[in-house]
């Protein structure tokens, strides 16, 4: 289980408590945070779930396996701190992890 | 105006199963998809990638499933219109009119909606001024090359589309190539051209660097890119080209009487139908309790829609249920010899 903060872009916070083994895209989908799309359903074919990780947390979260840095190609204002939210699976040591959604996903 | 018993929209995995039930069953039907090819998004957006929940298939890739649905479809002969997208469903009597943004019109009792997760779209630049420039000197996919002969195309983007139009215009235009940053995802030839053309002083390469203003009053005059170290550079552009692949929109839909939940449709777990009699929707775009996004489900629900849509195209007859082994008829729909 693991805190996670889903900051919209109208600056709202939302803190949600998510189960180990779901994904950082999932615990947004399920609780209706504004602003995760996920058109693929968690494929990595889409973007739409782009988020931009907190700086501090950049290097405690999994790394980008192949295809992600791609596909971030395709995200609305991609910055050196994006990842897509699919990507990210929930454990204990993402317990406070901090992302701000996009102004879009479009 | 085309007078069918059921018009497909959507021409992914799903689209295409339905349309081969109805067929099967003695229907027929048309297919309408906004992408100018037939596969959805297994063509769009995974073709290469592998898919291994597909029953009885081990492993497939999204264009080896959409080729196989498409021999699938050969016995039958159905009118694809692609690059074609619905705008209007109106009930007249006990029929839907359907309209498309190409002028095409139908008839008919049943609208299937196979749309995925609604029509495919270019995706556009983040900056709100780009609107105003849209079609006039920003472009999200090229019809007449020839506009940009002689003048500065600044392009936008890291795939294959954007490559292959660097490389291309490159003959006859300055080209500057913009992307965000050092690797390329397009094909590795198309790369290494590229950087050759870059080398050669024909193209003007700019990695590491995003769009920031875009500047001209009538028309375009120059655009800002930043660059990750936080350089700003001023790009002289008669016209600006994005390749960020597609976006999907529900689109159209929306507007058509549905009950819509995030981007989805209600439909019930019998005919698959929404909320307006003969109008279904099956495959990504549809929504009950349980449902799940997998191909597999939306084989079951067009195959569902298709008998659902029997009543309503053949009032006065009874559909039966019949087995693809042992149907004289089905057979002789399918062109096969019976035993």
């Amino acid at each position: 289980m693991a805190k996670i903060t889903y900051i919209t872009h109208d600056n709202q916070n939302h803190t949600i408590e998510v189960q180990n083994g779901l994904t950082v895209m999932e615990g947004a989908v399920q609780n209706d945070i504004p602003g995760i799309d996920a058109d693929c359903g968690g494929g990595m074919a889409c973007a739409t779930c782009h988020v931009y990780v907190k700086e501090e947390w950049l290097d405690k979260i999994p790394k980008k396996e192949d295809g992600e840095e791609d596909m971030l190609d395709m995200a609305f204002e991609p910055k050196q701190n994006s990842r897509l939210s699919c990507q990210l699976v929930v454990s204990d040591d993402l317990d406070g992890l901090i992302v701000n959604i996009p102004s879009k996903q479009g | 105006m085309k007078k069918i018993d059921a018009l497909i929209i959507g021409a992914g995995p799903t689209g295409l199963f339905t349309a081969h039930q109805l067929k099967l069953i003695g229907l027929d039907c048309e297919i309408v998809d906004n992408l100018d090819k037939i596969g959805g998004q297994c063509i769009e957006l995974y073709p290469d990638k592998p898919i291994y929940d597909i029953p009885a298939v081990p492993e497939c890739t999204g264009e080896e499933l959409t080729s196989n649905l498409i021999n699938q479809l050969k016995p039958f002969d159905i009118k694809f219109h692609l690059s074609e997208r619905v705008e209007e469903v109106k009930k007249e009597g006990d029929n839907w009119i359907v309209k498309t943004n190409n002028g095409t019109t139908f008839q008919t009792p049943n609208v299937i909606i196979a749309g995925g997760v609604g029509s495919f779209e270019p995706r556009k630049f983040p900056i709100k001024e780009c609107e105003k420039f849209e079609n006039k000197s920003i472009f999200y996919s090229i019809k007449d090359k020839k506009m940009f002969e002689g003048k500065t195309v600044t392009i936008f983007g890291g795939g294959d589309s954007a490559l292959d139009w660097a490389v291309e215009l490159s003959k006859n235009s300055t080209v500057n190539l913009v992307h965000r940053r050092d690797d390329f995802r397009g094909a590795q030839a198309t790369v290494d051209k590229v950087h050759q053309l870059t080398k050669d002083g024909k193209i003007n390469l700019f990695t590491k660097f995003q769009m920031t203003a875009i500047k001209g009053k009538d028309k375009l005059e120059s655009i800002d890119i930043k660059g990750d170290d936080k350089e700003v550079k001023t790009l002289q552009s008669d016209y600006v080209l994005g390749f960020f692949g597609l976006i999907m929109q529900l689109g159209p839909i929306a507007n058509w009487g549905l009950n819509i939940d995030k981007k989805t449709v209600e439909v019930d777990t019998e005919k698959f139908e929404t909320n307006q009699k003969g109008i279904y929707a099956v495959g990504d775009i549809c929504n009950y309790p349980g449902k799940l996004k997998l191909i597999l489900s939306g084989f079951h629900e067009g195959a569902l829609a298709a008998r659902a849509c029997f009543k309503l195209a053949r009032p006065n007859e009874k559909y039966r249920f019949e087995f693809t082994t042992s149907s004289k008829s089905i057979k002789d729909r399918l062109g096969v010899k019976s035993d």
